[in-house]
């Protein structure tokens, strides 16, 4: 068994491999950014040697350095976890070179299954039915327009280097090809220097099945039953759980022996995934799943397959990789209830899931549920990486407990001042389509603006913000003093009107005078840089009472640049008619052997100009008038 | 615990108290309907016109102004109610308590949608009472300005007297000298006399485009010199805010002005720091007052029925409970705030008048606030009383009312008849505040008593038959009653409004913080006890 181990990777995949490499007695050796610095990482290993700067290019994906590092500390193996290095054959080979141990498969079998084409024709072969599609040398457009008629429009056009959504196109008319393949290529070109494109067959009711399969050296491959990744937006993964609803035995049986003859046919060795689509128009039927292709690592969603099957998977990765058998056979492999990973991502869906970075001035993840993360509370995200905050695992004894769960779990996050999408998790988790298995990896889209609407307070959320308002007024004597009398209206019912701002927008809110004080046990509220944010189903809320600070447009100026006092304009920056920017300057005027900048008090436009450089000016003289930009 | 726990011996299901329930609640429920009708100020299409301008109604001005959540006492709501053809509801003039930045204030806002805002005599009256009130009890004036000024046709009633239009101004000059901050906000117009609120205040904010103050408008000012000029170049915020140093602060808009007046508030310097104890609600719900009021305010009731609704835990440390008993005498707290009360329980005797000379003396000391529940016919009548010298007995009580210099509280929660009104801390007694209960009646005597006092004293009366006394008593019984109405007072600002029995404990409390931010004297000065 191998006694050290550095982990080529960052985040929360490092530290769970860490935590089992830390239960096997193996010491762990972490690499890390500048970035990552105080990273959790970083805190976590028993050692931890820093490999460049903040870009991945710079660091995490410097081979050598990392080989290095490995040799400094005296690493024996390397464990890649997923992303950066994980799946890159060139770096497996070289980690062997160096005569360390590579966790993962053989270079080859990452090589036969990195080229997509070549990797069907490889499963066809072996047996493993693959989708409708072309896959061939000739790539000239008349070529491939011609295959796509033969396949039957609506078509993919797939980069074969591809991966992860990128340099993807749907094409649902022949007239649309040619374009569609340019942009494609051009995409599959400059994210892998690769412009060869693959034509698939569209599915129109696109179930995301997987099979997690794990071999050893000796040849042994088992599989660890299916997943279900539908729950996708543009191709990435949201919610994974395993087993799939709505698979019957047989068809279990079916896929799971092609995921494994699949990986027999690369003499796989370690963890792995081989993926499938399915048409699930008529539920999920063997003869409608088709192989797409096989994922040569550790997935992210690994942990919904560990909780139903008991089996620590980073474990097995490190015995087989240090030459054990598989711990368990097939036979001893069952599966046991059910398991759902959300994952928790620092962006906005109310924003287009704008990707949001900065420090966590709070973070609370549910803490009955399995959580990896490599975040804590003061943590930063950062514009380098992925922005996975964390995976959000439940296992219950059904599917509809799980998906309850799930929804607890993320309706519990509070994230500040980080924007994150728990909400638009729990959600998810309430899409009948979901509830009902019938989801499919088209679901996502098709429901996205209900999904992504920005939540909205609950009016106790309002109500206990109000009521912080007003209590933040008070001394906390005075406080408990006056609660009573809030919204006291004299011969008029109650009325405790309070003008809240959020988001930049102020709204009026009726405060619920049954509320009994900020102390509301079911809104949970923390102080993030002096101002409370609220937190409900998985949102939170910076709520403040609303203040008006002026537009700055046509504001307070009336637009008229007077000379503050007597001198000589020394220079002019605009001429009549330019458009000049709040703060841009106008002029310069020179007096009391000081020079006085002019400046534009809101955007707009000069719409009279009167001053002449070199030219005496009075007190109070109307140099320039500058008028509203037009809308 | 600060006292025994008061019971009660109402009977909800009485035909009596169910009777009583019925005739106070429609009382209620009449009163707020006046005060919601009032409280829309000038008529739709006024109102229309004025939001059409880009400005905020009064009413939303003062709710914005306030804090979240913040409790509003307004003062002299149903002024003018009933007067000047029903035309100026409130006087034309939103007053009240309410915080602002966490700070109690005085809010002063024009309703420039009842007869562009000009100052009626009531107008007048009602914000010379605001600021009287804001005086005693040191509150931060802020006055939301949008004004015409005196309203000529009532020049007379307005302009001269001591009591006119000049005391706004020599009511701020005198409360920025005791340090009493005077801010005001030119939302609208601000002409002639009006100009010197905001000239007159400590920091001033104008909305562009919208306040303006002037000496004499533009048409005033063509009359006089020839001179055309537009409004906003006369007196605009830019002139104001830019040249003549008359405001200190520009806004944009009503939102944008409420919002540095806020923020002025907030920098007013250090407050008073809050005094008094965890509220604890009456053991009895407010709602039973309605079913304990009789119809008639002649009719006696137990007047500890009313304090054990009041008074927080209805605990009650009551003073010399076996003498001069018609005068009930205590102290409680209400919502957490310590009170000495004189509530009447009957007719003022020589011993009831000794007793409450006596413990308001002790309130003194004390340094506690009075409060008087005045519902009385007035002081003991006959040979009997006069001989044991009643007179001097009541003048020490008018005495001991009139200079205690605590802050007294009086709600007139019956009758407030005669010298009884005066030993109970009337409105010539200068209590910090005074209320009224709907079924109250106010007046040198009843009705039925006048009649037949002027009946007796007329030089005809021996010849009348039965119908020529009554045809001579019922004008006089109708003039008492009409004048006698809470609303007859109210309208005239008699009181600082009529109030909805079931609020009493929560104006109390809001008046009692309000009074506590003026600070008590420590050492208690009386005029001299007749002894």
């Amino acid at each position: 068994m191998i006694r050290s181990l550095l982990i080529a990777n960052r985040g929360e995949i490092a530290c769970r491999v860490i935590r089992t490499a830390r239960r096997m007695g193996i010491r762990t050796v972490a690499i890390y950014s500048d970035a990552d610095r105080d990273a959790l990482h970083v805190r976590q290993a028993d050692e931890a040697v820093h490999i460049g700067p903040s870009p991945a290019a710079e660091s995490y994906l410097v081979s050598d350095r990392i080989i290095a590092a490995a040799k400094a500390t005296g690493a024996e193996a390397i464990h890649p976890g997923y992303g950066f290095l994980s799946e890159n054959a060139g770096f497996a080979q070289a980690v062997i070179d160096a005569g360390l141990v590579w966790v993962g498969p053989r270079p080859e079998s990452i090589s036969a299954m990195g080229l997509k084409d070549a990797a069907k024709a490889l499963m066809q072969a072996a047996g493993v039915p693959v989708t409708p599609g072309y896959l061939g040398e000739d790539q000239s457009p008349e070529r491939l327009a011609a295959e796509a008629e033969a396949i039957g429009y609506p078509v993919l056009i797939k980069a074969v280097a591809g991966g992860g959504g990128k340099g993807m196109r749907q094409v649902d008319a022949p007239d649309m090809f040619a374009e569609a393949l340019a942009s494609c290529r051009r995409e599959a070109q400059a994210s892998f220097g690769d412009d060869r494109v693959l034509i698939e067959r569209l599915i129109a009711n696109p179930r995301h099945i997987e099979v997690q399969v794990c071999g050893d050296t000796r040849g042994n491959v088992v599989h660890l039953f299916e997943r279900d990744c539908s729950l996708q937006r543009r191709h990435q993964k949201v919610i994974e759980e395993a087993p799939a609803p709505g698979m019957d035995e047989p068809t279990r049986r079916a896929i799971c022996a092609a995921a494994v003859r699949a990986a027999q046919a690369v003499d796989y060795v370690g963890a792995g995934t081989v993926e499938f689509i399915a048409d699930a128009s008529e539920g999920l039927r063997a003869d409608r799943i088709w192989f797409m292709e096989m994922n040569t690592r550790l997935q992210v969603e690994h942990p919904v397959t560990e909780e139903i099957t008991g089996v620590d998977l980073v474990e097995w990765q490190l015995r087989v990789a240090s030459g054990e058998p598989l711990p368990l056979a097939q036979d001893q492999l069952q599966i046991d209830g059910h398991a759902i990973e959300a994952r928790l991502y620092a962006e906005d869906p109310a924003n287009g899931f704008l990707p949001s970075t900065g420090t966590f001035e709070v973070l609370r993840l549910p803490r009955r549920e399995r959580i990896e993360t490599g975040v804590e509370q003061g943590s930063e995200v950062t514009p380098f990486y992925d922005p996975m905050i964390a995976k959000l695992v439940v296992h219950r004894e059904t599917r509809a407990a799980a998906i309850e769960a799930v929804a607890a779990a993320c309706g519990s996050v509070a994230a500040w001042p980080v924007r994150q999408n728990a909400w638009f998790l729990a959600r998810l988790m309430r899409l009948p389509e979901f509830a009902s298995g019938a989801m499919t990896t088209g679901t996502i889209a098709a429901r996205i603006d209900r999904l992504t609407a920005r939540p909205e307070p609950s009016d106790e959320v309002l109500g206990v913000a109000a009521i912080e308002a007003f209590a933040t007024h008070a001394e906390p004597d005075e406080w408990e003093r006056l609660k009573g009398l809030m919204g006291f209206r004299l011969n008029a019912p109650r009325s405790a009107q309070a003008w809240l701002s959020l988001d930049g927008e102020t709204r009026p809110v009726q405060i619920d005078l049954t509320l009994d004080g900020p102390a509301r046990h079911d809104v949970t509220a923390a102080w993030a840089m002096a101002e409370p944010v609220y937190f409900e189903q998985g949102a939170a809320f910076a709520i403040r009472p609303a203040r008006t600070d002026g537009s700055d447009e046509g504001g307070p100026s009336n637009g008229a640049i007077l000379a503050p006092m007597p001198g000589t304009v020394i220079a002019l920056d605009v001429a009549q008619g330019d458009s000049v920017a709040k703060g841009q300057r106008l002029m310069v005027l020179e007096a009391m052997k000081m020079e006085h900048a002019l400046v534009a008090p809101y955007d707009g436009v000069v719409s009279a100009l009167n001053a002449v450089a070199g030219t005496q000016v009075q007190v109070d003289a109307l140099l320039a008038s500058i008028g509203k930009a037009e809308d | 615990m600060s006292g025994p726990v008061l019971t009660s011996a109402l009977d909800l299901q009485s035909p009596e108290a169910k009777a009583r329930a019925a005739h106070n609640r429609a009382l209620a429920e009449d009163l707020r309907a006046k005060v919601a009708e009032a409280a829309l100020g000038g008529s739709e299409k006024s109102r229309a016109r004025h939001v059409e301008r880009g400005k905020l109604l009064p009413r939303e001005r003062v709710e914005r102004l306030l804090d979240p959540g913040s409790p509003f006492l307004e003062i002299g709501q149903l002024a003018a109610n009933g007067l000047y053809d029903g035309e100026v509801p409130g006087a034309g003039l939103i007053a009240g308590v309410g915080r602002v930045s966490g700070r109690q204030c005085m809010i002063l806002a024009n309703d420039a949608t009842v007869k562009g805002g000009t100052y009626f005599p009531l107008t007048v009256k009602k914000h010379l009472r605001t600021q009287e009130i804001a005086q005693a009890n040191r509150l931060p004036c802020l006055y939301l300005v949008d004004s015409g000024g005196a309203n000529l046709p009532h020049q007379a009633e307005v302009f001269p007297d001591r009591d006119h239009f000049g005391r706004i101004f020599f009511n701020q000059a005198t409360m920025s000298a005791l340090g009493i901050p005077q801010i005001a906000c030119v939302m609208g117009s601000c002409t002639a006399g009006g100009a010197y609120v905001p000239a007159m205040s400590d920091e001033t904010v104008i909305v562009r485009g919208q306040g303006t103050i002037f000496l004499a408008g533009p048409p005033l000012v063509k009359a006089a010199t020839g001179e055309e000029i537009d409004a906003e170049d006369l007196g605009g915020g830019d002139l104001h805010a830019r040249k003549s140093g008359v405001v200190d602060h520009l806004a944009e808009d009503d939102e944008h002005a409420l919002t540095i007046l806020r923020d002025i508030v907030s920098h007013l310097g250090s407050k008073p720091a809050a005094a008094g104890i965890a509220p604890r609600a009456p053991k009895f719900p407010a709602e039973d007052l309605y079913a304990i009021i009789p119809e008639d305010v002649r009719a006696p009731y137990d007047v500890h029925e009313v304090i054990a609704r009041l008074v927080d835990g209805s605990e009650f440390h009551e003073f010399k409970a076996l003498y001069g008993s018609t005068l009930t005498c205590g102290f409680a707290h209400i919502w957490g705030m310590e009170t000495a009360i004189l509530a009447n329980n009957g007719v003022l005797f020589s011993e009831s008048a000794q007793k409450g000379a006596h413990f308001i003396e002790l309130a003194c000391q004390r340094r506690i606030p009075l409060l008087f529940l005045q519902n009385i016919a007035g002081f003991m009548v006959g040979g009997k009383y006069e001989a044991e010298g009643i007179a001097k007995h009541g003048a020490k009580l008018v005495t001991a009312v009139a200079t205690a210099q605590v802050p007294k509280l009086t709600v007139i929660i019956g009758g407030s008849f005669g010298a009884g009104n005066y030993g109970m801390c009337g409105r010539a007694y200068d209590p910090r505040f005074l209320f009224t209960w709907p079924n109250a009646r106010i007046g040198v005597m009843g009705g039925e008593q006048a009649a037949s006092v002027l009946a007796t004293v007329h030089r005809d009366a021996g010849s009348w038959s039965k119908d020529e006394e009554d045809a001579f008593k019922a004008p006089i019984r109708a003039k008492y009653e009409t004048e006698g109405s809470p609303y007859y007072a109210t309208a005239r600002l008699w009181d600082d409004g009529v109030i909805d029995p079931v609020q009493t404990r929560d104006v109390l409390g809001l008046a009692l913080a309000a009074c506590l931010e003026a600070p008590i004297p420590e050492h208690p000065r009386f005029g001299v006890f007749r002894m």
